[in-house]
């Protein structure tokens, strides 16, 4: 590798401005993963298809597998290591947690990605809204209805922002039979 | 290359995971649930240490060549490379496999799949050690490749193992066998054909070795079983194996898919060769050829029965294509055939199950295991049969239902809880969602979605019933057991458990039900979990459904007798006499009433016991197939309700209503995401996943071309569980993982039927079956190099040839 391949380019990862120099043809995930140490934005096909290595930038859910680090220079990126403020789960995650809207979990980042974004365009939206806008991630395990349970939960304000040593208030056991009455 | 001091590796080795579970039969938070929402998770692929080293794998281009030379020197003299090796580097036994050791580490001699490992490299980047692969120069001659599972078996087909091509042949003879056929008035006949599945895990196959500086490597690895891995690993490096220490690291889904090794021989052999810790990571491309898939099969059907519906037998001959290796093949084929007449009472029975080898890539261990493919050949039948009699699907089902005390065609004694007639009663009874008005309907609504360019003329309902069953744990006189250690310590004050067993956890929630069982059974209120390695004993695969049951049942008697050296020491110490004794909240109780706080009465000491779980010993099958060859039987029944555009050949399922039996519910959250996940994977075969595969070529290794379903895809699940006990199991319970998947399938596909009328005996069903274009599948065409991204398939096949 000549010196002259190398760009100098910032990235402002959540919320922290990281200076990295790169190769133009590095990929903003492996940049995230393997420069930057955060590896809670997965690679489940490197291709654009399974959404599990989904972030914002400025904003907008972005596959990091299918973007140039230099391509985002100057802008604001958020993953998964970005959404929780302190011990306080953003109120996504906090959901995710208490309806089991996940197993492994490989998948689960990109979801929340996805699901921020979707819920600040539409703070409030139905089960169809919520499968329209996770339709470009693939979950293996769940079977997706824990998550779309977990998006409406947040949308309703029902999972509020709480700190990891509060117990959850989910009747789960109400909930069991409720699916089984639907 | 200069010794390294062996060191901890800075990013893995989980810690312990204390929290306070629910107890037994409570939703739990999971506790991997923070790391996992927050990223902090530790993925196999995730895991790093200074100074590590990337390993790479060369994979054959052909199915079935002979191997003439391989020249190494090239890559060994780029800079950055640390090591090339080949199968002349392996130090101990040349080949592995868990059933049969038939697969070489390193390919010698002859490669029999595409994507077989013929060489490793070790280099400093990952790019350098890909760009040394190609430095590797392999010079094969071209065989013509067997890829018919039927032709393997005839007389001048190459053998491509010295055992010849028959991996394994059962038969089962029950009753008069086809010798009743006189007595049934009624006789339909169907052959089906299931396609190659895959697991389709989303984390791909990853793990890191690192020498120990004495001769041993510790090897942290994504996995469902660490001792079989360990024995394997062991075996082929040629150490002991308490050499070769595994550690599980955090698992991106399995379903069957990591029972077999992928690269842990390979990353073991590099850092020892190196003495430098080593990392492999398949990437989604590599992955479809690092592990083995669900098998294809070929089913030949017909059923007897009597003008009022009674079935009078069943001839069946199954064929499965097993691959290139044997992997669980074995298995899988006695799994196929003792299920192959599916929950019914049938008198008379003659089954045949084939399991081949080819040169196709090699089959082995997914969700439901044999009894999915049977599932859906018996199902249809069951539906022709009852379209011949005039009679209610549901119905004919219901008359034939497998009860406790009746005999299995494979003479083993039908134990209690079987509630077959029960759950397809509760399936009958749930109500259809209501039809909805097709044309004018928001497009998103319509079969295909938003790609329905119709308004919905040609929508057409349809509704479709199947039942299934799995056997749990694992069968046919396999010493199947797990190992747990439980010590009740005191931690500031406060009494804690602290659970080690070797049990893999792949995303289904294991560790919750351990610590419940813990939390359950010791009456403390904090529980840890120490990480899954092999400085405990085996806790036998997560696999089979039996984690809950084998590890549960392990973990349960540790607790048990811990607890009886806690009431042995009350009665000891305290005069109280043992009976009627309690663990509640901390303290030991007698009649609601503290005894004495277990902080207390433990005065700083620790209690710890260790126990082996061995379940009901099982039996092989004898020469006519009969035996009492498995421990457990769970049953689930399914009905689906899909919508069809039959001009467009799209399908929406509207909704899956299933009933199934669990015996106990350890977890109501838990269960519910095995149940959904379960049936979202038994959509996919009905609809859309298969491995394409010509010539012994896979043509569709990656995302954009191998379609697993999305939130779109998978409907609203209406379920209903039985709790029935199973005496012999803790707490009860039954396996939940694999029932979900089995009678989904056909239960879609039933529908699908419904709804068009047409026949439907292929899965996965294609769109241009259902409208009518064309009877079976496509035949793919090559693919078009550059066209699938940038790992397509043209790059492999013509890696070397150029």
């Amino acid at each position: 590798m000549h010196q002259e391949d190398i760009v100098i380019v910032t990235l402002k990862v959540n919320g922290v401005e990281r200076p990295l120099a790169v190769e133009p043809r590095r990929l903003l995930c492996d940049a995230l993963r393997e420069d930057l140490g955060l590896t809670g934005t997965n690679l489940g096909c490197e291709q654009g298809v399974c959404g599990s290595c989904t972030v914002l930038v400025d904003g907008e859910s972005v596959r990091s597998c299918l973007m140039f680090a230099v391509q985002a220079g100057g802008c604001e990126i958020t993953t998964v290591e970005g959404l929780a403020s302190g011990e306080t789960l953003h109120p996504l995650q906090a959901a995710f947690w208490e309806k089991q809207a996940l197993q492994c979990g490989f998948c689960t980042p990109g979801f929340l990605m996805a699901g921020v974004e979707l819920l600040r365009r539409n703070p409030e939206p139905d089960e169809a809204g919520v499968r329209a806008a996770l339709a470009g991630n693939t979950c293996r395990c769940t079977g997706y209805e824990h998550i779309v349970d977990a998006v409406l939960a947040a949308a309703d304000g029902a999972a509020r922002e709480r700190t990891f040593a509060e117990e959850p208030e989910v009747d789960v056991a109400a909930e069991v039979v409720a699916r089984e009455g639907r | 290359m200069s010794q390294t001091t062996p060191t901890t590796p800075t990013r893995v080795g989980p810690g312990p995971t204390t929290w306070t579970p629910g107890k037994v039969g409570e939703s739990d938070r999971r506790p991997d649930g923070v790391p996992k929402v927050t990223g902090e998770f530790e993925y196999s692929s995730d895991m790093r240490l200074d100074g590590m080293l990337w390993g790479a794998t060369l994979r054959s281009p052909h199915p079935h060549a002979e191997i003439r030379q391989i020249d190494t020197s090239e890559a060994e003299d780029l800079p950055g490379v640390y090591a090339v090796l080949t199968h002349e580097d392996v130090p101990g036994r040349k080949v592995y496999g868990m059933e049969i050791p038939d697969q070489p580490v390193l390919a010698w001699e002859k490669v029999r799949y595409q994507g077989e490992p013929v060489a490793i490299v070790a280099a400093d980047h990952p790019e350098t050690a890909r760009r040394a692969l190609e430095k590797v120069h392999v010079e094969y001659g071209v065989l013509d490749p067997i890829t018919d599972a039927e032709k393997a078996v005839q007389e001048d087909a190459p053998k491509l193992h010295l055992s010849g091509n028959v991996l394994r042949r059962i038969r089962i003879l029950h009753g008069e066998g086809v010798g009743a056929a006189a007595k049934a008035d009624v006789v339909v006949r169907g052959e089906y054909e299931v396609g190659m599945q895959d697991q389709a895990f989303l984390g791909p196959e990853s793990g890191l070795a690192v020498p120990d500086g004495l001769g041993g490597v510790d090897l942290y690895i994504s996995t469902q079983w660490l001792h079989i891995d360990q024995d394997q690993v062991a075996e082929s490096l040629g150490m002991d194996p308490d050499q070769v220490r595994l550690t599980l690291s955090g698992v991106g889904g399995a379903f069957g898919g990591r029972e077999d090794l992928s690269m842990q021989i390979h990353a073991c052999m590099l850092a020892l060769e190196t003495e430098r810790p080593v990392k492999m990571a398949y990437n989604r491309e590599e992955s479809f050829f690092g592990h083995v898939h669900r098998h294809p099969a070929k089913l030949r059907y017909e059923h007897g029965a009597t003008r009022d519906g009674n079935l009078v037998y069943v001839k069946a001959r199954l064929v499965f294509d097993g691959g290139a290796y044997a992997s669980s093949s074995n298995a899988v084929c006695l799994n196929a055939a003792t299920f192959a007449c599916g929950p019914y009472e049938v008198p008379n029975a003659e089954i045949e199950s084939h399991m081949l080898y080819t040169n196709n890539p090699p089959c082995g261990a997914m969700r439901g295991f044999g009894a999915v493919q049977a599932c859906f050949a018996h199902e249809a039948q069951m539906d022709k049969l009852a379209d011949e009699l005039g009679l209610d699907p549901l119905d004919l089902r219901i008359k034939n239902a497998l009860k406790p005390g009746d005999r299995f065609p494979f003479g083993q004694e039908v134990p209690p809880p079987a509630p077959v007639r029960e759950i397809l009663e509760r399936v009958k009874v749930m109500p259809l969602p209501e039809e909805q008005e097709v044309m004018g309907r928001d497009l998103r609504g319509l079969p295909g979605g938003v790609s329905n360019v119709t308004h919905g003329e040609g929508v057409k309902r349809g509704v479709g019933y199947a039942v299934g069953f799995k056997n749990i744990g694992f069968s046919a006189g396999f010493d199947d057991y797990s190992t747990a250690r439980v010590r009740l310590t005191v931690e500031d004050g406060e009494p804690l458990v602290e659970v080690h067993t070797a049990a893999a956890e792949v995303g289904q929630g294991l560790l919750m039900l351990q610590a419940q069982i813990a939390r359950t059974e010791l009456g403390v209120e904090k529980v840890s979990i120490l990480p899954a390695d092999t400085r405990v004993g085996s806790a036998g695969s997560t696999s089979a459904s039996r984690q809950s049951y084998v590890t549960g049942a392990a973990v349960k008697l540790a607790c048990e007798g811990v607890r009886e050296r806690l009431f042995e020491r009350a009665r000891e110490e305290l005069g109280e006499p043992p009976d009627g004794l309690s663990v509640e909240a901390g303290n030991v109780v007698r009649d609601g009433r503290t005894v004495v706080p277990l902080a207390e009465l433990l005065d700083g000491d620790e209690l710890e016991e260790t126990c082996e779980y061995h379940h009901r010993e099982t039996h092989p099958l004898d020469e006519n197939g009969q035996g009492d060859v498995h421990l457990q039987y769970a049953f689930a029944a399914h009905r689906a309700v899909v919508e069809v555009d039959v001009e467009l050949g799209l399908v929406r399922v509207v909704e899956i209503a299933t009933a199934q039996d669990v015996g106990k519910i350890i977890n109501p959250q838990a269960l519910e995401g095995q149940i959904e996940g379960g049936i979202a994977q038994g959509l996919g075969l009905a609809l859309m996943e298969e491995i394409q595969v010509k010539e012994g070529k896979v043509l569709n290794a990656s995302f954009t071309d191998y379609l697993i379903p999305t939130i779109l895809d998978m409907p609203t699940v209406k379920m209903e569980v039985l709790e029935l006990a199973d005496p012999e199991a803790p707490y009860g319970l039954k396996g939940v993982g694999e029932p979900p998947t089995i009678a989904s399938t056909p239960a879609i596909v039933a529908a699908l039927r419904d709804a068009t009328g047409l026949e439907l005996t292929r899965i996965p069903v294609r769109p241009e079956q259902l409208a009518g274009v064309s009877d079976g599948p496509p035949l793919p065409d090559e693919p078009t190099p550059g066209g699938a991204g940038y790992a397509e398939v043209g790059r492999l096949d013509g890696r070397r040839e150029t």
